[in-house]
């Protein structure tokens, strides 16, 4: 429809029209990243809070750390990340295809809503006690089954897109993106596969028990990490980065091998969360191995996101935006070399069940989850809203130092607390007892905790920074001289 | 050899190589763990929970413990001399979902059965720092409240469908077992003949009624009783 208007204006082969890309629901979806990541970063406080304070648990049924910590867990795996892996996949997926979503309006407001009361029903359910008991898949078989009919619908509207694409080629952030899609179906579906006690109850029981279950559990758990918490996220990166830094991809042949290398490599690494359980060794062993090799296709995504920035590294001092995705790409190469690390069953046997696994985890969700977000939201934010720039460059600067001092905060103190709990507990006194009493240990930590609880604040202050940066940029911010299409060549630049 | 341009150009070929990609690593791993009969060892002892237990259970996981306490010894010498022999497969076959757990802010608790009495652990739950001080567990005084149980035999139907050994006697004297189990004036011949070792009385210092806090208890009790480590010889305990 738009072909005339494109020709009269006289230009060449970069003023193909732009389709009618949806948009509505990606700034819905990025609205809701904003809103679950600060309910997500604030349960995450208060329940740090609850482990230096018990009193904060309230006697209450519904408040104790055991029920809030899933809440915290899903509210920032699955809302805040899923809002922003959905948002930003239908935004890129459109305009690296330079089609409009499969699907349209109708299909992305389904999935918009289908994965809200999705997430809703789960909370629900966590605080009330409805729980499968496993980590990171919480939600009892109702919940589950619901959300696999909104993922197939994604499924097919991702797919669906690509396919009507203008472009020959299909986008290597949109590799990531489906790779994510793809594999996360998999481990949902084959990680709840239960039998419900009753169909009118929401109970369910396992199909697999004890060293089975535990197995497909982490094949689970630790794939959660590498396809929706990674893989989903380098999508993000390969997109964000290039744009913002008005640079190519560093390497077209490396995101190539290590798309291929990590994905085939991460789905091995699940029993390391296992070392010295009582799943037979092979599988131990093959876990620890496959986890030590995935450090270098993580590395090379690392390599290919940071060095995107060449003849751009003065974008780093100018470009707070940018400056979030960047660090968080140097988290990501720093718990992905961390993890292979704690992954060899020698460190292992120190780091397991400690509060160093903690942190490692919250150098990844905090440092590359969240910064790489941050990142994009700060791109998408004028560009969706149709402005000339952010309100305030000020206060993104802000947002990143508060955010960053505040996971120094968290992961030193987790790895200090975590390092001397796991060397407490094997203690021995001079006469060959062990030194230290369980609940000595316990007291051991009370600093650390608070010191944890209070890097938590300071992301949460971050994250409250942007949420006015970006009401700001909505409702006062100089818009874009001309209405949408916003690439349309003007003559006043 | 295909070019990787035929894979960038085609969406449908491109996903299906990932699935395949991405499901080599998985099934390597899963498969022979229920296909080598050694990946649970032989110990004997292990029986599926008693009713009371095993809404206990339901208790234990609907309150998310399995977030601070681990389930899981490992062999080393500290661990053996603070929490006991380390655990076996063998010993978590019937739980569905297995509640290894993967961090210890309170200790592990796979073989907590039997180190403190009831009343130790009713005064822990009600308020944990009334016998350890130092403690940053929760309190679960609202624990002492009627259990429900109309649908025990559901639960141990759906088990039995899924491979747990519940005989039909089994279930069908699932209610008269649960109350058994937390009345100290029952007879539980049947009950011990049915779940040998199965810890019976009072767990809440309330005879006239099963609470949610005797099922808790009850579990607690059980757990790492089963296998009699005197008797196990290393053979059977081969992965």
């Amino acid at each position: 429809m738009g072909e005339s208007i494109a020709a009269s204006a006289g230009t060449v082969a970069v003023a193909r029209t732009q389709p009618d890309y949806v948009e509505d629901v990606v700034r819905a979806f990025v609205i809701a990243t904003v809103f679950w990541g600060v309910v997500g970063f604030l349960m995450g406080t208060i329940i740090a809070w609850q482990l230096a304070f018990p009193l904060l648990n309230l006697d209450l049924e519904w408040t104790t750390f055991g029920r809030l910590r899933p809440v915290h867990t899903s509210a920032v795996i699955f809302a805040f990340g899923g809002n922003a892996l959905l948002g930003t996949s239908l935004y890129v997926v459109q305009r690296t295809c330079r089609a409009r979503l499969f699907g349209g309006n109708d299909a992305g407001w389904f999935l918009f809503w289908g994965y809200q009361t999705f997430i809703v029903l789960a909370a629900i359910g966590y605080v009330t006690g409805v729980t499968q008991g496993k980590e990171y898949a919480e939600p009892e078989w109702y919940v589950d089954l619901f959300l696999t009919v909104v993922w197939v619908i994604y499924l097919v509207v991702f797919v669906g897109t690509i396919m009507k694409r203008e472009e020959p080629h299909i986008y290597v952030a949109n590799w990531f993106y489906l790779a994510f899609i793809v594999t996360i179906a998999m481990l949902h579906i084959g990680n709840n596969l239960v039998l419900p006690i009753d169909l009118g109850s929401a109970k369910s029981y396992q199909l697999s028990a004890g060293v089975q279950d535990a197995m497909i559990q982490w094949w689970y758990g630790h794939n959660a990490v590498g396809f929706f918490l990674t893989a989903g996220f380098l999508g993000m990166m390969y997109y964000f980065i290039p744009k913002r830094a008005e640079r190519p991809v560093y390497s077209y042949r490396l995101s190539i091998v290590h798309f291929w290398s990590l994905i085939f490599l991460y789905i091995w690494a699940g029993p390391h969360h296992l070392h010295y359980t009582a799943l037979p060794d092979w599988a131990q062993t093959l876990g620890m191995i496959f986890s030590v090799m995935l450090w270098m296709p993580s590395w090379g995504g690392m390599v290919n996101g940071i060095m995107t920035l060449s003849g751009a590294w003065d974008k780093l001092r100018t470009d707070p935006g940018l400056r979030f995705s960047v660090t968080a790409v140097a988290f990501y190469g720093m718990s992905t070399f961390e993890g292979p690390v704690m992954s060899i069953k020698a460190v292992n046997a120190l780091s397991h069940y400690t509060d160093w696994t903690v942190g490692h985890v919250h150098s990844g969700a905090m440092g590359w989850v969240g910064f790489i977000t941050f990142g994009a939201v700060y791109y998408l934010m004028p560009v969706l809203w149709r402005k000339r720039e952010l309100y305030s460059q000020r206060l993104v600067s802000w947002h990143f130092w508060i955010a960053t001092l505040g996971i120094v905060f968290y992961i030193t103190a987790m790895w200090v607390s975590g390092i001397m709990q796991g060397l407490m507990w094997r203690a021995y006194d001079e006469l060959g007892f062990l030194q230290y009493s369980f609940i000595e240990t316990v007291a051991a930590m009370h600093p650390y905790y608070v010191i944890r609880a209070l890097g938590g604040v300071l992301y949460v202050a971050g994250a409250l920074i942007m949420v006015y940066n970006l009401y700001k940029t909505v409702t006062e911010s100089e818009p874009l001289p001309a209405p949408a299409p916003a690439w349309r060549p003007q003559a006043a630049e | 050899m295909i070019r990787h341009e035929t894979i960038e150009k085609n969406v449908i070929l491109l996903a299906v190589l990932t699935l395949i990609t991405v499901s080599i690593g998985g099934l390597v791993q899963i498969i022979p763990l229920f296909t080598i009969e050694t990946t649970i060892e032989r110990a004997e002892g292990v029986r599926p929970y008693s009713p009371l237990e095993l809404a206990g259970r339901q208790i234990y996981i609907r309150e998310g413990c399995y977030t601070c306490h681990s389930q899981m010894i490992r062999p080393f010498r500290d661990e053996l001399e603070r929490y006991g022999h380390y655990s076996l497969a063998a010993e978590s076959m019937y739980d569905r979902p297995f509640q290894w757990g993967s961090k210890r802010t309170g200790p592990d608790l796979a073989r907590v059965g039997g180190k403190y009495s009831n009343e130790w652990h009713y005064q822990h739950l009600v308020d944990p720092r009334s016998v350890v001080p130092e403690s940053i567990m929760p309190s679960y005084g609202f624990l002492v409240r009627p259990l429900k149980f109309d649908d025990i035999e559901k639960h141990m139907r759906a088990l039995q469908r899924l491979g747990v050994p519940y005989t039909d006697e089994m279930i069908a004297n699932a209610r008269d077992d649960l109350l058994a189990q937390a009345n100290p004036n029952a007879d539980t011949s049947g009950l011990l003949a049915r779940y040998p070792k199965a810890v019976t009385g009072d767990f809440d210092r309330d005879v006239r009624r099963v609470t949610e806090m005797d099922a808790l208890i009850a579990y607690l009790q059980m757990l790492g009783t089963l296998v009699n480590f005197a008797e196990v010889t290393p053979q059977q305990l081969r992965q």
